[in-house]
């Protein structure tokens, strides 16, 4: 199969993949990029573990091809932390014991961060709705709720 | 057989041409907008090696206007960005909210309406919403342009009009004037992202006394393509959209669903519930286009 050449930005930084034509966009960021932070659920859109930002929208990066990356720019959770430092969102699931397999957190992490950017004071019944794509079969969502009311809580009056 | 390929053609005549030489080569092609279906059945049903043509980097997809007479959405532009279009919303409640129904934040972020009609399923739940505001399907192909009823552009399940060599620009849909109001509802058996058992969409407009001068229903999910039901369309003409009215439409519809039965619903549920919609569906499209 010939290869397509895609040129994309990836947190902030420019960089050239090769990718196979049907390749997913999920499939370029692990395999071709080695960011694995990225996580693959269901591979059908249903469960939200691979949700990236493209060109500022959240999205299933599984339902995305490689190839529909050339000149776009693409989030993912590798981008959130600034260095070292957790983004307020991380810190407040680890605070809230908001995961425990640890599989959705990247998805729920970088969906909540969206919402946040959009909404930063969200009620519980947006946050459910928001995060109605992102599926947890560990924490029954409560614990990713409190996290995400309590990060906005933060973002609104840094501590 | 061959091998997979994507292109994203810059022009609709470079897009034209592609699928037209393609299509004379034997060469299969998938048009691709959102991907949202798309993606999904090239890894399950259907894994055989297609060129992509990306069509949702062309201008001409994305154009989205509203004007006195037409309102114009381009194929390609995702849910998201429809629903966060206020003017919009307000002039087409009922389209805007079938679309923004199908799937998470995360789908909606692609999904199109014109992908919704080019998948062609029987519950696509956009198609019987674009059929009773009386969309039309803008198409072009290497005949060059042609315009179609949405209630006849489905012609079975996953098929439809389309030739190997066109693909959809775009959907003109007739702005509302007056008193005009529609909606769309489905059922689904959870609160969120499910296919629908039954679906029905209205559009009506009232005169100033609130005698209803026109009226579409269309349905979906019970027939193997979404319909257009002229008989409880003119149910409602000529009356004020009262409960006999109502009623009268809802067994119109039930009437002409020829539902199967499956997980979702059986044969005899559906016929009902599709009735059930259609009155509710015009009892908001009633009250919108009253303005309340």
């Amino acid at each position: 199969m010939a290869k397509v050449h895609v040129s994309t930005t990836v947190n902030g930084q420019p960089m050239d993949v090769l990718v196979e034509p049907n390749d997913s966009l999920l499939d370029t960021l692990r395999d071709g990029l080695g960011l694995t932070g990225t996580k693959e659920g269901c591979a059908t859109g249903d469960c939200g573990a691979c949700s990236v930002m493209l060109d500022g929208r959240l999205v299933c990066s599984c339902l995305v091809l490689g190839a529909e990356a050339e000149g776009k720019t693409i989030d993912t959770i590798e981008g959130v932390a600034d260095g070292d430092g957790l983004h307020i969102i991380q810190q407040k699931f680890l605070e809230h014991a908001a995961l425990q397999c640890g599989i959705c957190t990247p998805g729920f992490i970088v969906a909540a961060k969206a919402l946040l950017e959009r909404e930063p004071n969200p009620d519980e019944t947006t946050i459910r709705y928001w995060l109605a794509g992102n599926l947890c079969r560990c924490t029954g969502y409560d614990k990713i709720v409190r996290a995400v009311q309590d990060a906005a809580n933060e973002l609104a009056s840094p501590a | 057989m061959g091998d997979y390929a994507y292109a994203a053609p810059a022009t609709v005549d470079s897009t034209v041409e592609l699928l037209s030489s393609s299509a004379s080569s034997g060469t299969r092609t998938q048009v691709l907008a959102g991907g949202t279906d798309v993606l999904v059945q090239m890894r399950s049903i259907d894994r055989g090696p297609r060129l992509i043509v990306d069509v949702k980097q062309l201008a001409e997809t994305n154009v989205l206007s509203i004007g006195e007479d037409e309102i114009y959405i381009g194929a390609a532009i995702p849910s998201a960005i429809l629903n966060e279009n206020a003017e919009l919303k307000s002039k087409l409640p009922g389209l805007i909210e079938s679309a923004d129904l199908i799937g998470s934040t995360q789908i909606q972020g692609r999904a199109s309406i014109g992908g919704n009609l080019c998948n062609s399923s029987p519950a696509g739940d956009t198609i019987p919403a674009l059929i009773a505001n009386s969309a039309v399907c803008h198409i072009v192909g290497a005949d060059g342009e042609r315009d179609v009823p949405v209630e006849d552009f489905v012609t079975g399940v996953g098929t439809n009009c389309m030739a190997d060599h066109e693909f959809l620009l775009g959907l003109r849909v007739p702005a509302p004037k007056g008193n005009t109001g529609d909606a769309y509802l489905r059922f689904i058996p959870r609160t969120e992202m499910d296919i629908a058992v039954a679906g029905a969409g209205v559009r009506l407009t009232l005169d100033d006394s609130g005698t209803c001068t026109a009226a579409r229903v269309g349905i979906g999910a019970v027939a193997p393509t979404a319909l257009l039901v002229s008989e409880a369309g003119d149910a409602l003409i000529g009356t004020q959209v009262d409960d006999d009215a109502l009623n009268a439409a809802a067994a119109a519809c039930s009437a002409a669903a020829s539902p199967i039965s499956d997980k979702r619903g059986t044969v005899e549920y559906r016929i009902k519930v599709v009735g059930v919609l259609c009155k509710r569906a015009g009892a908001i499209a009633r009250d919108r286009a009253k303005g309340s």
